[in-house]
């Protein structure tokens, strides 16, 4: 199944509170050539009721699984977490036969049965993968020379190598090799495979504040003129959080944080406002002008 | 002696309770290196959470100490410590196992309950908005699907959850 036809899973967040990578993400995908069908009926990937629940979280996501099943088409998702979770899950119930006897009695409350007969990747996976880099290189008509950018992968597109496996967890290079493709340097910087600390806002906000400060001080540090992300989550704490984390710390950063999607868009030839660029809190403008100037 | 041997007794059960979980059967491959602190990035903020010390009581049987605290509640599953392990304990997934003890017990941070609620309400962990729904064609995105939240219901019925849902929701 790597006809670049995938059921395209949303998850929670993306929907509702980050439509800039929604937005964006759909643009770049289409252009590429890869055909996403909306995923009807889908519900939460299970990832944030683990901590309650790990048999539940086993039987939302295998839920999911199941729907993408009865399409017979690959799951592709734009979240970490959602991506990680689906494939956790597949693969453990793939191989402990116990447990996926005991959810599928849950699953035939609703006519439902795991086979285990789709995979889940995380769109920089299905793009490693699936696409190639080749095909991203092709699309590039406007390289963002000059530009200087770090990358920040977020824990669960790494972690655990178990479920992920296809990078180096201690120094990832898939997606800066494809940030480089864009033409844009992407720089090392300290710690950087490193959370963001949006797992634990709601448990403790200072430690999980002091996460993500510490992260923008070691990209600033870098030179990097903005911040790449890949998860909705990592994305609401540098940029939707920054303006509150500069105001605790008494600390600026003023460090625009684009989805990737957005960069690889600007470099594909999109306008800003086609790729949702003023919807980010944190004001790109300079980086925009700094393009322009290229 | 008779305490001895009852503490003992107790230590076994925890520990046997823990690795009879999911995520939860490396717990005792753990022999304190500490490799696990010292990749932690929230132990390098806080002395509140130290995930070798969280084995380490887990092991001894210091179930109450370890459920009713709050630092299984501080691991930002980062997966760090699991990657660096040298005994490949699987040290993020005996947190979830923790935490999923703690809840039968009554304690949980209202954040999941909350989670929990949404879920049995609306499908999904983000509280459905009638505004972003309005919006998305506006913009050009495809109206949200349903979220299938009947059937769901009926899954969350059959794992039990609902029940334990309403038991906290009892006891708050």
């Amino acid at each position: 199944m790597s006809d670049l036809r995938y059921m395209f899973f949303l998850g929670c967040t993306i929907p509702y509170r980050v439509l800039s990578y929604e937005i964006s993400a759909r643009k770049v995908f289409a252009k590429l050539g890869i055909e996403l069908v909306e995923m009807s009926d889908f519900n939460c990937c299970g990832l944030p009721v683990d901590p309650a629940s790990h048999e539940m979280m086993i039987a939302l996501a295998a839920r999911n699984l199941c729907l993408a099943e009865q399409q017979e088409l690959d799951i592709i998702t734009l979240c970490t977490g959602c991506a990680v979770t689906l494939r956790k899950v597949n693969k453990v119930l793939k191989e402990d036969k116990e447990l996926r006897n005991r959810i599928n009695e849950y699953l035939k409350e609703v006519d439902m049965e795991f086979k285990g007969t789709v995979e889940t990747k995380h769109f920089i996976h299905a793009f490693k993968e699936d696409l190639g880099f080749d095909k991203i290189k092709e699309s590039i008509k406007k390289p963002l020379a000059g530009l200087k950018v770090a990358e920040h992968c977020g824990c669960h597109l790494l972690r655990p190598t178990t479920v992920t496996g296809w990078d180096d967890p201690e120094d990832p290079a898939v997606l800066k090799g494809l940030i480089e493709l864009t033409g844009a340097d992407c720089l090392d910087y300290m710690d950087e495979p490193e959370c963001c600390g949006y797992t634990i806002i709601a448990i403790d906000d200072k430690v999980a504040m002091q996460l993500t400060r510490e992260k923008l001080q070691h990209v600033k540090m870098a030179g990097a003129q903005a911040l790449i992300t890949v998860c909705p989550s990592c994305h609401l704490m540098y940029d939707m959080q920054q303006a509150r984390i500069e105001r605790f710390f008494n600390e600026k950063f003023e460090l625009p944080v684009l989805h990737f999607p957005q960069l690889l868009g600007l470099a594909m030839g999109f306008r800003p406002d086609e790729l949702a660029l003023k919807d980010l809190r944190v004001n790109p403008s300079k980086i925009l002008e700094a393009i322009k100037t290229t | 002696m008779e305490h001895v041997i009852e503490e003992k007794a107790t230590s076994l059960t925890f520990s046997d309770v823990v690795k009879g979980r999911l995520g939860g059967k490396t717990m005792t491959l753990c022999y304190q290196c500490g490799t696990c602190a010292s990749s932690c990035p929230v132990a390098k903020i806080t002395p509140r959470f130290n995930p070798r010390e969280i084995i380490k009581l887990s092991l001894l049987g210091e179930k109450d100490e370890v459920i009713s605290g709050d630092a299984i509640w501080l691991c930002c599953s980062c997966y760090n410590c699991q990657e660096r392990c040298p005994q490949k304990v699987e040290i993020a997934d005996v947190i979830y196992a923790l935490r999923n003890i703690a809840l039968k017990e009554g304690y949980i941070p209202n954040i999941y309950s909350e989670f929990a609620s949404a879920l049995l309400n609306d499908g999904r962990i983000v509280k459905v908005s009638r505004f972003v729904e309005n919006k998305r064609p506006t913009i050009g995105l495809p109206p949200l699907q349903p979220t299938g939240v009947d059937a769901l219901r009926k899954i969350l019925s059959a794992t039990g959850f609902d029940k334990l849902q309403q038991k906290k929701e009892g006891v708050s």
